[in-house]
């Protein structure tokens, strides 16, 4: 039994991914242009913009699934020519095999990989209860909420101990209260794997509290990259700092 | 709130208790008792309107025929090798058609390379192959599963290439995302997430399969149900001919109700409606007041039994 110190440890440390004077989107009418930006190995990175404005096909485009229009996206100097399991996608919409149980589905990344079945069984179920899912292991997707769901999915992408894990607005579906919860639960899985994070989101909030620095789309290009001040706070809303952050970011979604 | 823990299988009949469930097995068995007798009825009184029952057969003629039968040998051995035939080729077509549709769905090679002759040879009712069948094989045996298959091949092909390019694209890129292959992509997403269309080709595709190999064991068949039947026909023997209809009546409904099971077995992931057909809704009635918005008495009830019987995910 994998117990979840096991799963815990730091198996390796984050990548570092890049993209330079890259262009994407639909050839001859590039949705981002002349995109320029380094994701240090085992930061947070989140990436704010209105909706349209690219976020989800940068990611596409760092997962490999999207090759760029221009330019060269790279993952420790090495440029990403199509989808491996080193980086994980979280989706936005409900991507779990519907005909698999959320264990079956923990499970199929750690198959592709060549684990055997009791050892993937007992890392999956591991998992499964590290993002609190430990009693609806054996559910079918549509049996359990759409918040279990992304926890489900959350699990799923980090049971391969991907090196860097992409996620799409993975909580944009999710009420207030629940997107919260998932906040917290993301950063508590994800201390101690190490792991690059890229994190799309149009919610500025979301993005100040999860985001080492954050990154501002708009206009079809990266208008800035920002620190984002520590510890995280949820509340801090009159530090003079955290407010000037909070209102460019707010500014750059009004472009 | 509640959580169901019951098996899918279960959910249509939550509402329905057990004497429900009889009752409407004995409304099934009294309709074929309703419709026997009708038969008989007519028959026995030798009805000649304009419809003639004169010289047809009674159900005690065709009862006494089929007790004959079924002492006999022939009977069976006919009865085997019906559904070693259709068997023989509604397997190979389930292969085949599981197998060139996902191959045409999936590859614009496939498609281009056999898309065209296979929609050319599609409308070819699979009995109008018989001239060809003879032609082909050296054997009458191989070219009744060669016209069985082939009638219930098209209906598979059709449904999964369908159900193939009607996939959840997210599904794809996930297993994509994980590293997975060509290979794994198919195994794990493209067969089981068409698969509940993949049964719907399947059910079509064992009835049609019927058709065929009775009419191609009338054609050119030794021993069969079918053969046996046209057989009674020539000597005159109508109850036999009636023996005949009513095991190929059976053996169909037998057959497709195995695909339907199969079907419903393998694809129980699938998510279900609370609607179970027949059972209504409680009803208000006619004067009584409608559930008024916001607070009162009445939407503090509407609301408790909401939860109730909402399933699950609808709740979230």
């Amino acid at each position: 039994m994998t117990s979840l110190s096991d799963v815990r440890s730091p198996s390796r440390t984050g990548t570092g991914l890049a993209l330079r004077g890259v262009a994407l989107g639909r050839p001859g009418a590039p949705v981002l242009d002349g995109v320029d930006l380094d994701v240090a190995p085992g930061e947070i990175l989140t990436v704010v913009g209105s909706s349209g404005c690219g976020k989800s096909t940068l990611l596409r485009t760092l997962a490999g699934l999207l090759p760029p229009l221009a330019g060269a996206v790279e993952q420790d100097g090495h440029r990403i020519t199509g989808p491996a399991a080193d980086r994980a996608l979280v989706f936005q919409e409900d991507a779990l095999l519907p005909w698999r149980t959320l264990r079956a589905n923990v499970e199929l990344p750690l198959a592709i990989r060549g684990v055997a079945r009791s050892e993937r069984r007992a890392q999956a179920e591991a998992w499964l209860s590290r993002v609190g899912l430990a009693e609806h292991a054996r559910q079918l997707p549509h049996r359990v909420s759409g918040g279990q769901r992304q926890r489900t999915q959350l699990a799923r992408a980090l049971a391969a101990r991907p090196r860097a894990v992409l996620m799409d607005e993975p909580f944009g579906a999710l009420d207030a209260q629940t997107r919260a919860g998932m906040q917290d639960l993301l950063v508590d899985v994800l201390r101690g794997t190490g792991a690059t994070v890229v994190f799309v989101t149009h919610d500025v909030d979301e993005a100040l509290f999860l985001g080492d620095r954050v990154a501002l789309l708009g206009g079809g290009r990266v208008l800035a990259v920002r620190d984002v001040p520590r510890p995280r706070d949820r509340t801090a809303h009159d530090d003079p700092v955290r407010a000037a952050l909070r209102r460019e970011v707010l500014d750059s979604l009004g472009t | 709130m509640t959580r169901r823990n019951a098996p899918i299988r279960n959910a249509p009949s939550r509402d329905a208790p057990s004497w429900n469930v009889a009752s409407r097995y004995a409304l099934r068995i009294t309709s074929i008792a309703a419709a026997l007798g009708l038969w008989q009825l007519l028959t026995s009184l030798d009805v000649d309107l304009w419809l003639r029952f004169s010289q047809f057969p009674t159900v005690t003629d065709v009862a006494r025929a089929f007790a004959d039968r079924l002492a006999g040998d022939d009977y069976w051995t006919d009865l085997t090798d019906s559904l070693t035939r259709i068997l023989a080729g509604f397997l190979l077509a389930a292969v085949l058609g599981v197998a060139t549709g996902a191959l045409v769905a999936r590859s614009r090679l496939a498609e281009d390379l056999l898309g065209t002759v296979l929609e050319v040879v599609r409308p070819i009712p699979a009995i109008a192959l018989v001239p060809v069948a003879i032609l082909l094989f050296p054997d009458n045996e191989q070219g009744i599963v060669f016209i069985t298959c082939t009638a219930a091949f098209f209906p598979v092909l059709v449904s999964t290439r369908h159900a193939v390019r009607a996939l959840t694209p997210v599904w794809e890129e996930a297993v994509r995302t994980m590293g997975g292959g060509r290979l794994r992509i198919l195994a794990s997403v493209v067969l089981p997430g068409a698969l509940p269309g993949i049964f719907g080709g399947l059910s079509v595709g064992i009835g049609v399969s019927w058709i065929c190999v009775i009419s191609a064991e009338m054609i050119s068949g030794q021993y069969g149900v079918g053969y046996r039947t046209w057989q009674d026909y020539t000597v005159v023997d109508y109850p036999g001919v009636f023996v005949g209809m009513v095991t190929i009546g059976v053996l169909g409904w037998l057959t497709s109700t195995a695909v339907e099971l199969a079907g419903r077995r393998l694809t129980r992931w699938l998510p279900r409606t609370s609607y179970v057909p027949g059972v209504r809704p409680p009803r208000r009635g006619r004067g009584a007041a409608t559930p008024v918005p916001a607070g009162s008495r009445n939407d503090a009830r509407a609301k408790g039994r909401t939860e109730e019987e909402v399933p699950h995910d609808q709740l979230v």
